[in-house]
């Protein structure tokens, strides 16, 4: 079988006492949207520079289709991405800057440069020295830079961060259009509509140390669905949901008698409680977003190492 | 040339043309030698008590040789530290050696191809300060023979190419002080401290030559070979001190350099 874009084992990155990356272990597979997900200062960055060569591991290491970045920029053929927001010389066009990397990339590089501007968008404005873009010219800049390599592999570094929503939304549809083209695409983020949007598989760092790894999918599914409800008699409909099998973290919030059960079980409680007597003023599904998720898998003491859908996220 | 350094060297150099420090440099190679001409002209006569201050209003083939004399002191260093000191670290406040680094040429490619340019920047600079103080020069007091510091009298042509040698002989220790100047911007990161340190070091190196009791040291100091071209100027031409700037000078610069690559090689690169 041939080797994963990306296979991240035992990483570790220390500055003296702190560990800024702590143990971490991730593949990306061919085709996949990978979210590296986690707050600001978790270790997303320093985990994608030491990905991409920049920075020496304390312990571990990574292969990029087998091949170790440490060893020589041979091993990222076929990779490219950016850390952190894309920077380029102030004081050459945009066009020169990407005529100096494609000069870097190789012979068949130059030739992408004017379809490169294209995809971004920044055709009319490759003339102008770099020191007059936006910060969204920039980062679309730094995704033209990316693909001059033609990458099998593209590594994003939060690319709509600092965008306006508009920006955010074009980075979005082309990040798509890149994976539907058969990219595989590594985005750092602490976005969640974005990874939730655009990612099949997520990895969860929290503290240097990754909390989750799987797919979206899996992850929201163990969640289960939490649900609230009103009635005309609140005493007796919490008896009745005390008995009822299927009901779990039964709690009063705000007036709203709240529980979590799969869809049957809440079909049937609606059952038993009009039988009851307690006739439903409400009774609604909470949609689990990934925020949630996210936020019971970073915050708090919910630290550990996760192994795909076998951890979940919110007790049932 | 490795066609990858070969690379980075050529886009180094076209990046050179785009930043103002590079015309300051060449700016203060050519306007110094025009100044001095011109100062000169005005008071009659120029300075004597050094050596071809007699003969700066005899020959203008004595000018570059003057300037290459107080030019030791601290503008070729400058000169010289200015872009050295400046092409690695230029990168980490641009924030921009994860953006070269990221592609398909090695560290120490980039490396190699940046310690040409600020090489090829220094020569050039030195060249063109040359070039300038010998026209300003024979404008002003023509294209006449000149009396080395042994007192024989040199026939112009015969002159111009002393002049032109003690230039070459002059690169020597230019190139050590960009092997310095190349090490303090890849270990500093920043390219103010890596400037100006270069022209410390070489200030500190002068003054350590006048220091009572260290006349030992003198002959082995960096700032010493700045002098070697003037054993051209002697007949017959001596060349103990030209062949001593050259491996004192190997001594500065090689450590320096090999140091500077390893480092850059080696490096995180966690800025930017």
């Amino acid at each position: 079988m041939a080797d994963p874009p990306i296979e991240v084992r035992g990483l570790v990155k220390r500055y003296g006492e702190i560990a800024a990356v702590d143990g971490v272990d991730l593949t990306v597979q061919a085709g996949d949207v990978y979210g590296y997900l986690g707050p600001n200062g978790a270790g997303k960055t320093t985990s994608l520079r030491m990905m991409l060569g920049l920075i020496r591991p304390t312990a571990g290491h990574v292969r990029l289709f087998g091949r170790d970045p440490l060893l020589g920029v041979r091993a990222l053929e076929g990779v490219a991405g950016f850390v952190e927001a894309p920077q380029f010389y102030p004081y050459l066009s945009g066009r020169r800057n990407l005529e100096l990397l494609a000069a870097y990339d190789g012979p068949d590089a130059p030739r992408r440069i004017d379809e490169a501007l294209a995809t971004v968008e920044l055709t009319d404005r490759a003339h102008d020295r770099i020191g007059g873009y936006s910060h969204g010219m920039r980062q679309r800049l730094g995704i033209a830079g990316a693909l001059l390599r033609a990458p099998k592999l593209l590594l994003l570094d939060e690319p709509a961060t600092g965008l306006d929503p508009a920006g955010m939304r074009d980075m979005r549809v082309l990040i798509r259009r890149l994976a539907d083209e058969g990219m595989t695409v590594l985005l750092s983020s602490h976005l969640l509509p974005e990874v939730e949007e655009l990612c099949n598989r997520v990895a969860i760092v929290r503290s240097g140390k990754i909390v989750y790894e799987g797919a979206i999918a899996d992850l929201k599914r163990g969640a289960g669905a939490v649900y609230r409800l009103a009635t005309t008699d609140d005493e007796r409909a919490l008896a009745v949901c005390r008995a009822q099998r299927g009901i779990g973290e039964l709690r009063v919030d705000h007036g709203y008698i709240c529980f979590s059960a799969d869809a049957a079980a809440a079909a049937e409680l609606s059952q038993a409680l009009v039988e009851a007597g307690a006739l439903i003023k409400m009774l609604a599904p909470e949609t689990v977003t990934l925020e949630d998720l996210f936020f019971s898998l970073t915050e708090g003491d919910a630290g550990g190492r996760g192994d795909g859908a076998a951890r979940t996220a919110v007790p049932t | 040339m490795n066609p990858g350094v070969l690379t980075v060297y050529r886009w180094e150099l076209r990046k050179l043309r785009y930043q103002k420090r590079t015309y300051l440099g060449l700016g203060l190679a050519v306007v110094v030698p025009i100044i001095f001409v011109a100062a000169v002209s005005v008071r009659h006569g120029g300075p004597h008590n050094f050596a071809f201050g007699d003969y700066i209003d005899r020959s203008g083939l004595a000018v570059p040789l003057v300037i290459l004399l107080f030019g030791a002191l601290w503008m070729f260093p400058l000169i010289a530290a200015l872009v050295a000191g400046d092409i690695v670290a230029s990168e980490d406040h641009n924030g921009t050696l994860k953006t070269i680094l990221t592609r398909s040429i090695d560290r120490g490619q980039i490396f190699s191809g940046k310690a040409l340019a600020a090489s090829t920047y220094a020569i050039v600079a030195i060249l063109l300060d040359g070039v300038v103080a010998i026209v300003a020069g024979c404008l002003k007091s023509g294209f006449n023979p000149i009396q080395s510091l042994s007192g024989t009298i040199v026939s112009a042509p015969k002159g111009l190419e002393l002049v032109f040698v003690s230039l070459l002989v002059y690169l020597i220790p230019i190139l050590a002080i960009v092997c310095i100047g190349l090490l303090l911007s890849t270990i500093t990161h920043n390219s103010a401290a890596a400037v100006v340190g270069t022209l410390m070091f070489s200030l500190v190196l002068q003054l350590v030559a006048i220091l009572p009791g260290l006349g030992g040291v003198q002959p082995y100091l960096l700032s010493t070979q700045f002098d070697a071209w003037q054993g051209l100027l002697r007949t017959p031409t001596d060349w103990d001190p030209i062949i001593r700037a050259a491996w004192v000078c190997a001594l500065y610069g090689l450590p320096a350099l090999g140091t500077a690559y390893l480092v850059f090689l080696r490096r995180d690169v966690a800025g930017g």
